[in-house]
C-alpha cells in the first residue's frame, strides 16, 4: 500500500488503536488535518488552545491506561502544549504528541512558526523525534507509542515538517507490529534473591507499614497490592498520586501521607520498623525533611525506574522492577511460607494506630453557617455514591478532595501531583467523559483554576460533555493564602482573585447550567440536581466557600512526619 | 571523587545535547566530555569526567541509562583502564629558548608538529596530569592550548561494546 506522509500518520493511528486525537490545526499540520478530514475511525476532538488538548489527552490516559494523543501545529502550537507535556512528565503519563513543524529545509532558518520543539521539550518529555525522512514515519511513531507505554510511562514528543507529510510523495506502508531498540530495555522481573530477602523483612517486622503511589496504577497492580495487603493485615497509606489503588474505605487504609496527609498515616510513617514502599517515589511532599523520615525502618522499594531508587531516601532492599510482576511474586513467596507475621506485635501496633486515628484529624467545623469546603466535597461522595470520576484542579480544593473522596476504585482521582498544573482539571475531565461517557464526572476546582483553561467550555459544548464543574469558590488562590498566613504573617500579596466573573452567567453563556451555592443547607440539593436533574448537561457549581479555611493537617518546609500542624487551634500540638 | 564514564550512544541527531542537557538539567557537574563515532557508524563513544558523592555519581549513572539513545556505559574508575588527552600547545620561541622547549617536548614524548621563525607547536599525549607539568614546565610564553579532553579504555580483555 502506498501512502504520503499524512495518510502514514493516519493509517498508523487507526492500526495502532488509537480512539481520539486531541487537536489544534496550524499551517505546519494542514496535510494531516485534510486527512483526518477524510475519514471518520479516529475521533479528532477540537480543543480551544492545546494546553487543553494535552491535559484532555492525559486525563483520557489516566482514565484508561491507554496512552493519550495530541496533534497540535508548530510554532505557538508546539508551546502551548509543554505545560501539557512537563505535566504528564512529572506523573509518568503515557501520551503521544504530534507536533508540526517547518518544511526540512526551513529548519533553522527562522522560519515562519518555527520553534525548536525538539529541544524545548527535550526536559519534559520522556523521549522526542524529529522525522526528517518520509521512510522513517511509521517505525518512529511506533517507537514512540512503545517508549511512551512501556516500563516507567511518559510523554514521547514526534515532531514532523511539513514537507515529510505532503500528499503526493507517497511510499510503501505496513503496520510495525513491533519494534526492537538496542538502546531500551525496561526491566520488569525484578531480582529474585532481593525479593527473598524483602520477604523475610516483611514477615520480620513488628511495626510494618505500606507506601503505596502512581506506580501501582501504572502497573495496573491494584488486584496484587489488595492480596498483598490483605494477606499480611498491615496498614497502608497511599500517596497523592496513588488514591484509589487501595479501597480507601477499606480498614487497614490509613489515608493519604505527606504534608496534608493524615495523622495516623504520618505518624505510623514515623514509628514503623519496616517500610514497604512500592511503586512511590520518595516525593519531598511526601518525605517531609529527608533527615526526619522513617527513622527506626529499614525500607524495601519497589520501582521500575532504577533512578527512583535510592534517589531522596537511601533504601535497603532495593527491587527494580514492575509492581505487578514484583507482588505476585512475593505473593507466591508469601503464601509458600510457613512463618507468619508477629501476630501480637501486629495487635499492639494497630492499638497505637487506633490512638492516632482517634485524634481524627480530617475533623471540621460541621456547624457552620458558611459552606465548608470538605462539606462540598463529603457530599459529593455521598451523592456520587463515591464511584464517580473526580479529577482536580490544584489548591486546596485539590486537597480537600484527596481527603475528603474516599476513592475505592482505581483511576477515579485524576490530579496533576508533580507538576501541579493548575488549569489541568476542566480538560482532564473531558478526556475522561469521552472515554466514560455513562459515568459520572466532577472536576473539583478553585476560582483561580478554572479559569486558566475556562476557555474549554466551548469544548465541553461542542461535543456536549456532562461534566459537573464542583468550584469550591473561596474568593482567594486558597493554597497561596494558607501559605502568606502561615509564613508570611497574613501579608496576602496579590493571593486575593479581584473581578471574579458571575460564573453562573459565564456558564450560560457557553450554553450551560449555572447554579450558585451560598447556604451549607443547599450543599446537597444543588449537587443532586446537577447529577440527577442535568444528568445530560454541564452544570457548573460555584459554591461560596468560607475564605478563611485552611487545609489540615500540614506538615511545614523542613519538619518531619511526627511534627504536624492539626488545625489552627492547635498549630504545633503533634 | 573523579569519575571516568564511557558511554555507547545512538549516532542519532541530538543525542549528545541530551545527554549534555542531563547534566545542566540536574546541576550535574562535568569536566571534560569528548565524543566521536565508533568502528561502528551507527554508535558514537563519549568518554565523560565528572566529579561528585558517591550518591551522586550513582545517579548520574542511572540518570544516564535511562535516556533512550544511550546503549550501554561504564564507569572506567571501577575498575583498571587507561586514559589519555592530546594537547596541542603553540608558544613563543626566540632565540635560545627554542633548544629548551625543544629538550622539554622530548622529556615529555611531544612532538613539534608546526614551526615558524617565532613560534614551534607542540603536540603531547598522556593523561591529565601529565599535560599539567608539561604546561607547568614550559617557561616559554603560551600562545594557544587546545585539549582533546579525556577518552578512556578499559585495561585487558573487558571492553565496552552492544
Ligand atoms: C498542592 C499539592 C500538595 C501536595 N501534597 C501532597 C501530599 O500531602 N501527599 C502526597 O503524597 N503528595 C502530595 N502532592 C503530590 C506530590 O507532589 C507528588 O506528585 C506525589 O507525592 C508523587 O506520588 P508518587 O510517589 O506516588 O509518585 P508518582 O509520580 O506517581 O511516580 C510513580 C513512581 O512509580 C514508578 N513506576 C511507574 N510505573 C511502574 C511500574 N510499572 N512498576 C513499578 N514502578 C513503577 C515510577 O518510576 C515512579 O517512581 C501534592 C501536590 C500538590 C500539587
Ligand atoms: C499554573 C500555576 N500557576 C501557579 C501555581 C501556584 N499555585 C498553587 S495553588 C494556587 C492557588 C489556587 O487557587 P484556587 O484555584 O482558587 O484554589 P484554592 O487553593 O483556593 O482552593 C496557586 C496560584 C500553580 N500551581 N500553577
Ligand atoms: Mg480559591
Amino acid at each position: 500500500m502506498k501512502l504520503s506522509g499524512s495518510e502514514i500518520i493516519i493509517q498508523f493511528l487507526q492500526d495502532e488503536g488509537v480512539e481520539y486525537l486531541f487537536g489544534y490545526p496550524g499551517g505546519a499540520v494542514l496535510h494531516i488535518y485534510d486527512e483526518l478530514y477524510k475519514q471518520n475511525k479516529i475521533k479528532h476532538i477540537l480543543v480551544r488552545h492545546e494546553q487543553g488538548a494535552t491535559h484532555a489527552a492525559d486525563g483520557y490516559a489516566r482514565a484508561t491506561g491507554k496512552p493519550g494523543v495530541v496533534l497540535v501545529t508548530s510554532g505557538p502550537g508546539a508551546t502551548n502544549a509543554v505545560t501539557g507535556i512537563a505535566t504528564a512528565y512529572m506523573d509518568s503519563i503515557p501520551m503521544v504528541i504530534i507536533t508540526g513543524q517547518v518544511a526540512t529545509q526551513y529548519i533553522g532558518s527562522d522560519a515562519f512558526q518555527e520553534v525548536d520543539s525538539v529541544g524545548i521539550t527535550r526536559p519534559c518529555v520522556k523521549h522526542n523525534f524529529l522525522v526528517k525522512r518520509l521512510e522513517d514515519m511509521a517505525e518512529t511513531l511506533k517507537k514512540a507509542f512503545y517508549i511512551a507505554t512501556t516500563g516507567r510511562p511518559g510523554p514521547v514528543v514526534v515532531d514532523i515538517p511539513k514537507d515529510v507529510t505532503a500528499p503526493n510523495i507517497k511510499i510503501d506502508y505496513q503496520y510495525p507490529d513491533q519494534v526492537f531498540m538496542r538502546s531500551y530495555n525496561p526491566t520488569v522481573k525484578g531480582h529474585p534473591k532481593q525479593a527473598k530477602r524483602a520477604v523475610d523483612l516483611i514477615l520480620s517486622a513488628k511495626r510494618p507499614m505500606i507506601y503505596t503511589g502512581g506506580g501501582v496504577i501504572l502497573s495496573h497492580a491494584e488486584q496484587e497490592l489488595i492480596e498483598f495487603t490483605q494477606h499480611l493485615g498491615y496498614p497502608i497509606t497511599n500517596t497523592l498520586m496513588g488514591l484509589g489503588s487501595y479501597p480507601g474505605s477499606d480498614k487497614q487504609f490509613l489515608g493519604m501521607l505527606g504534608m496534608h496527609g493524615t495523622y495516623e498515616a504520618n505518624m505510623a510513617m514515623h514509628e514503623c520498623d519496616v517500610l514497604i514502599a512500592i511503586g512511590a517515589r520518595f516525593d519531598d511532599r511526601v518525605t517531609g525533611d529527608t533527615e526526619k523520615f522513617c527513622p527506626h525502618a529499614q525500607i524495601i522499594h519497589i520501582d521500575i525506574d532504577p533512578s527512583s531508587i535510592s534517589k531522596n531516601i537511601r533504601v535497603d532492599v532495593p527491587i527494580v522492577g514492575d509492581v505487578k510482576t514484583v507482588l505476585s511474586g512475593f505473593n507466591e513467596e508469601l503464601k509458600s511460607r510457613k512463618e507468619k507475621p508477629d501476630q501480637k506485635a501486629l495487635a499492639k501496633w494497630w492499638d497505637q494506630i487506633g490512638k492516632w486515628k482517634a485524634e481524627d484529624c480530617l475533623q471540621y467545623d460541621r456547624n457552620s453557617s458558611l459552606i465548608k469546603p470538605q462539606l462540598v466535597i463529603e457530599k459529593l461522595y455521598e451523592v456520587t455514591g463515591g464511584d464517580a470520576f473526580v479529577t482536580s484542579d490544584v489548591g486546596q480544593h485539590q486537597m480537600f478532595a484527596a481527603q475528603f473522596y474516599k476513592f475505592n476504585k482505581t483511576r477515579r482521582w485524576i490530579n496533576s501531583g508533580g507538576l501541579g498544573t493548575m488549569g489541568f482539571g476542566l480538560p482532564a475531565a473531558m478526556g475522561v467523559q469521552l472515554a466514560f461517557p455513562n459515568e459520572k464526572v466532577a472536576c473539583v476546582t478553585g476560582e483561580a483554576s478554572i479559569q486558566m483553561c475556562i476557555q474549554e467550555l466551548s469544548t465541553c459544548m461542542q461535543y456536549e460533555l456532562p461534566i459537573k464543574i464542583v468550584t469550591l469558590n473561596n474568593r482567594y488562590m486558597g493554597m497561596v493564602r494558607q501559605w502568606q498566613e502561615f509564613i508570611y504573617e497574613s501579608r496576602y500579596s496579590h493571593s486575593y482573585m479581584e473581578a471574579l466573573p458571575d460564573f453562573v452567567k459565564l456558564a450560560e453563556s457557553y450554553g450551560h447550567i449555572g447554579i450558585q451555592i451560598d447556604k451549607p443547607s443547599d450543599v446537597e440539593d444543588a449537587l443532586k440536581e446537577a447529577f440527577d436533574k442535568y444528568k445530560n448537561r454541564l452544570v457548573f457549581l460555584n459554591f461560596i466557600t468560607d475564605q478563611s479555611e485552611n487545609v489540615y493537617p500540614m506538615i511545614m518546609t523542613g519538619q518531619g512526619h511526627h511534627e504536624m500542624y492539626l488545625s489552627s487551634a492547635s498549630r504545633g500540638l503533634a | 571523587m573523579r569519575h571516568i564514564i564511557s558511554i555507547l550512544l545512538e549516532n542519532e541527531s541530538g543525542a549528545l545535547s541530551r545527554v549534555a542537557g542531563l547534566f545542566t538539567a540536574r546541576g550535574y557537574n562535568i569536566e571534560s566530555l569528548t565524543v566521536a563515532p565508533t568502528e561502528d557508524a551507527t554508535l558514537s563513544r563519549i568518554t565523560l569526567v565528572t566529579s561528585g558523592s558517591e550518591e551522586v555519581i550513582e545517579q548520574i549513572k542511572k540518570q544516564l541509562n535511562k535516556l533512550v539513545d544511550v546503549v550501554k556505559l561504564v564507569d572506567l574508575t571501577e575498575g583498571e583502564h587507561i586514559e589519555r588527552e592530546m594537547m596541542m600547545i603553540k608558544v613563543r620561541t626566540n632565540g635560545k629558548d627554542r633548544e629548551e622547549v625543544r629538550r622539554l617536548a622530548d622529556i615529555f614524548r611531544g612532538r613539534i608538529i608546526d614551526v615558524t621563525d617565532s613560534t614551534y607547536t607542540i603536540e603531547l599525549t598522556g593523561n591529565g596530569a601529565k599535560l599539567d607539568a608539561f604546561i607547568k614546565a614550559l617557561t616559554a610564553p603560551i600562545l594557544e592550548t587546545v585539549r582533546s579532553g579525556v577518552a578512556g579504555i578499559l585495561r585487558g580483555e573487558k571492553a565496552l561494546h552492544t
